[in-house]
């Protein structure tokens, strides 16, 4: 069984169609990027898979079931967690509690026990707090807990959103560009931190532009254009595909 | 709760307990106790505003709707008056939770016209169905009670809204703390991301309009009893622009805020009684002049002073 | 019965145009400085009773109205000067509770100032209402909906055709990039307040003749010159435009056909149900997500 399984996907914005008729699997335990130009409807399936827009046809499995249509609140529930192409950090709070909204569904969330601060709640909050430590040490931002997330810099608050992503506990973790804006230093270190996050047998989907950084961490490369499936396969194979390279890779995937 | 929170609350108390000693006459009373009550309405409305980031220009029509529930039930109808502040409760909650939903998918600017809208629709009904509300002069109320218990001193009065205001304030904090606090603070910064987490975005908005507006009814039927009286002007636009200033102008984002706030903006208007015709010239002054200087507000502005003041040492 | 339906109509556009106007103005100062300036009323309220008092001093007409309208822009300056410029970056609601704090200034200073009285103008014509297919149409409103076509004809031209209004225009798309091209946009900000000052002073002078003035005439007409540039969408000025004539008529149909009483409720009705449908407007931009 795929972990995730896209199949004719369409999502129409006007008389133009982001993504048209797309399908393709991740297989559970893989990093698979989906690659392509500049408007190829990357971060569009983004949006259809996580569940914040909706498609006009074609479904969207997951594990097996059908989550095609569901909010995105909903999808999170299933084990599917994201990042934000431009960072989506909760700004007015601070990065040890951004981590923890990304806990929000493990946390204890009765309202009589909040309201009325029964010991229950406390054990609760207390294993949410030590969990959200936990990952931030994870991702390289250990001891950054009480600051503002508005007093992080940018490299940071990347790393940010994916700790608080894996804070959902998810089995599928898609990353929008976690590397844009990068200096090369950081970007290895988000190399290192993708595969430490795949070891742990979490299956990640990964929309980059930086393609050292696809080449280095990808087991699958599946390449959209105009919001169809150009081709696929391991990076080997799809460099040299006369389609691909026209498309997209250009001089720079014959050079490498 | 965080220390200082603690300790706020505790000084709270402190002030809450102190202040009975203090107020020497009837009219000192009835400011304090218009001031729990425009806090409690104010700290509710800051969860919406200050904490989730959803503005409302319309609560005083909530107030204004429990007031005249109580009014026109206790005296038309003869319901003891608690039965007649829970029904205005409740009423006003179902009519939050039906306007909630196509109201608060609305952002910003479009969210403020939303809520302003309703606010005046409200005020214009209650200054139109004259049978029903008395119209532009209002209507009296007849005095509260509670099981035959009628509360008739200042003392008692003031007892019952600072224990409320009280309440609320905890209530409140707690639920800051919490992962719902936590979840109303996040779709203030992200609504996206948010809900990509697990939050329900649309369900924690509509739950925390309500609750703000059944806490605006409930103070608004308190208030029409103790005053024993209540007019439109209650639920005007101008009450509901005073509330948000008090929020405002106190801290958004803060509990303590909108109590300091509210207190603040209750008290001046009796104090700048003095300036007689200048009175309003002074207020909008202060009022501009506040915002500009402190654009988070009192309590946030002075935390950050005195924090600065600490670390440069 | 058209005869009736006529008048409103009539009475509608006539009304529908002062909402306009000062819905142009909420739209002009939004595009340059993305503040909702809820002292927009208080500039018709200034229009109207400085002209009032300037006549009642003895100033003629040609002398008085000018002034009114300079005095409105003059506040419409100093507001953005003393009160928004410094306010930079701040929240919108901090950014609307310093407006209304500016509302209240200037109607306790008008109060003070002039007086709390109601006071009204001589409309052109005399008064004498002219008969049109069995409806009346007052001199005054001719010249309400005239002088409104001219100023938006006037307006138009400014943004189309002279270099200060396609940098206005400029810095309402995008003030970062205005700012490369070497356009002032503090300067931009300054004359989006002096126009709106000027706008809604027009406004003001027009509409007294036939509905009266006095301090707090402001509230309304800015709450509903609001919501007309909002049915339209913010920050267009056609949409503010058009957004004007459909709350007048509305209104005006509401008042003769169902209930007089809920006039003033419908600008408000329209906004909600506008907003509900369409949440950017008649005519404003419709965003997806955005992220």
């Amino acid at each position: 069984m795929s972990r995730l399984e896209v199949e004719g996907l369409v999502k129409r914005f006007g008389p133009f169609a982001a993504i048209d008729q797309l399908s393709f699997v991740v297989e559970p335990g893989t990093i698979q990027s989906i690659i392509g130009p500049n408007g190829a409807g990357k971060t569009t399936l983004f949006n259809l898979v996580s569940g914040l827009l909706h498609p006009d046809a074609g479904r969207v499995c997951f594990d097996g079931g059908e989550i095609t249509g569901r909010p995105a609140h909903r999808v999170v529930r299933s084990g599917i967690a994201r990042t934000f192409q431009n960072v989506q950090v909760f700004f007015n709070m601070t990065v040890l509690e951004n981590v923890m909204v990304g806990g929000h569904l493990a946390c204890d969330r009765r309202l009589l026990p909040i309201l009325l601060r029964l010991p229950g709640h406390f054990a609760s909050e207390r294993r949410c707090r030590d969990r959200a430590l936990a990952l931030l040490d994870q991702v390289g931002l250990a001891g950054l807990g009480d600051r503002p997330a508005d007093a992080l810099p940018y490299g940071a608050l990347k790393r940010l959103e994916i700790a608080r992503a894996l804070a959902a506990e998810p089995k599928l973790l898609m990353l929008d560009e976690p590397a844009a804006g990068l200096n090369p230093a950081e970007t290895d270190a988000i190399d290192t931190l993708i595969q430490e996050i795949a070891a742990r047998g979490i299956t990640v989907l990964l929309v980059e532009h930086d393609m050292r950084l696809v080449r280095g961490v990808s087991d699958r490369i599946l390449v959209l254009n105009r919001g169809r499936r150009l081709a696929a396969g391991r990076w080997d194979e799809i460099r040299h595909n006369p389609e691909v390279v026209a498309a997209y890779l250009g001089a720079e995937g014959r050079n490498r | 709760m965080s220390a200082g929170q603690s300790a706020g609350l505790g000084l709270l108390a402190v002030i809450l307990a102190a202040l009975p000693f203090v107020l020497d006459n009837p009219y000192h009373f009835e400011i304090a106790i218009l001031v729990c009550l425009n806090a409690t309405v104010c700290v509710g409305l800051n969860l919406l505003i200050g904490y989730a980031g959803q503005i409302s220009l319309g609560h005083a029509g909530f107030f204004a709707l429990g007031g005249y529930a109580s009014a026109i039930l206790t005296l038309s109808y003869d319901w003891p008056p608690l039965g007649a502040l829970a029904a205005g409760a409740l009423g006003v909650a179902v009519l939050a939770h039906v306007v909630a939903r196509p109201i608060l998918q609305l952002k910003g600017h479009y969210l403020a016209m939303g809520t302003l809208g309703l606010g005046v629709i409200i005020s214009i009904a209650l200054n139109r169905e004259v049978e029903l509300t008395g119209g532009p002069d209002g209507t009296i109320v007849p005095p509260f009670s509670v099981l035959g218990w009628m509360p008739f001193e200042s003392l008692e009065w003031y007892a019952i809204t600072a224990g409320l205001m009280f309440v609320t304030v905890w209530l409140s904090l707690n639920l800051i703390g919490s992962p719902i606090g936590r979840a109303l603070r996040a779709l203030h910064g992200s609504e996206v991301a948010a809900e990509t987490l697990g939050v329900n975005t649309a369900s924690h908005k509509n739950l925390l309009f309500v609750a703000s507006a059944v806490l605006a009814a409930v103070c608004g039927s308190l208030y029409a009893h103790f005053s024993g009286f209540i007019t439109p002007t209650e639920g005007a636009f101008h009450h509901s622009i005073e509330l948000v200033t008090m929020v405002v102008l106190g801290g958004m984002a803060s509990v303590f805020g909108a109590v300091v706030g509210a207190a603040l903006l209750t008290i001046a208007p009796q104090v700048l009684t003095v300036f007689h015709d200048y009175e309003s010239i002074v207020f909008g002054a202060v009022l501009m002049g506040m915002m500009i200087v402190l654009p988070r507000g009192l309590v946030p502005g002075l935390v950050r002073l005195v924090q600065s003041v600490g670390f440069g040492r | 019965m058209t005869a009736a339906l006529l008048q409103y109509l009539i009475s509608g556009v006539t009304i529908g145009a002062i909402y306009a106007l000062v819905g142009l103005g909420f739209s002009i100062i939004y595009n340059a400085s993305k503040v909702i300036n809820f002292a927009q009323g208080e500039f018709v309220m200034i229009g109207g009773m400085a002209a009032v008092f300037l006549v009642a001093d003895g100033l003629p007409m040609v002398a008085a109205l000018p002034l009114a309208v300079l005095l409105a822009v003059l506040v419409g300056i100093g507001l953005e000067r003393v009160a928004i410029a410094p306010a930079r970056g701040a929240s919108v609601v901090t950014l609307i509770i310093i407006t209304i704090g500016a509302s209240i200034l200037l109607r306790g200073t008008a109060q003070l100032v002039w007086d709390r009285n109601f006071h009204t103008l001589p409309g052109i014509g005399g008064g004498m209402p002219i008969e049109v297919l069995g409806a009346t149409i007052l001199p005054q409103a001719v010249l309400v909906i005239c002088a409104t076509m001219a100023i938006v004809a006037a307006l138009f031209w400014f943004f189309k055709a002279t270099r200060t209004g396609q940098a206005m225009l400029a810095t309402s798309y995008d003030p970062t990039a205005a700012l490369l091209v070497g356009i002032d946009t503090r300067r931009v900000l300054t004359l989006a307040f002096a126009l709106a000052g000027g706008l809604g002073a027009i406004a003001g002078i027009l509409i007294t003749p036939i509905g009266m003035t006095y301090a707090g005439v402001g509230v309304m007409l800015g709450l509903k010159g609001f919501s007309a540039a909002m049915v339209g969408g913010l920050g267009s000025p056609m949409g503010a435009i058009a957004g004007g004539l459909v709350v007048g008529i509305a209104e005006a149909l509401t008042a003769g056909y169902l209930s007089s009483a809920y006039k003033d409720a419908v600008a408000f009705v329209i906004i909600l149900l506008v907003l509900v449908t369409r949440p950017s407007g008649l005519f404003g931009r419709r965003d997806g997500i955005s992220l």
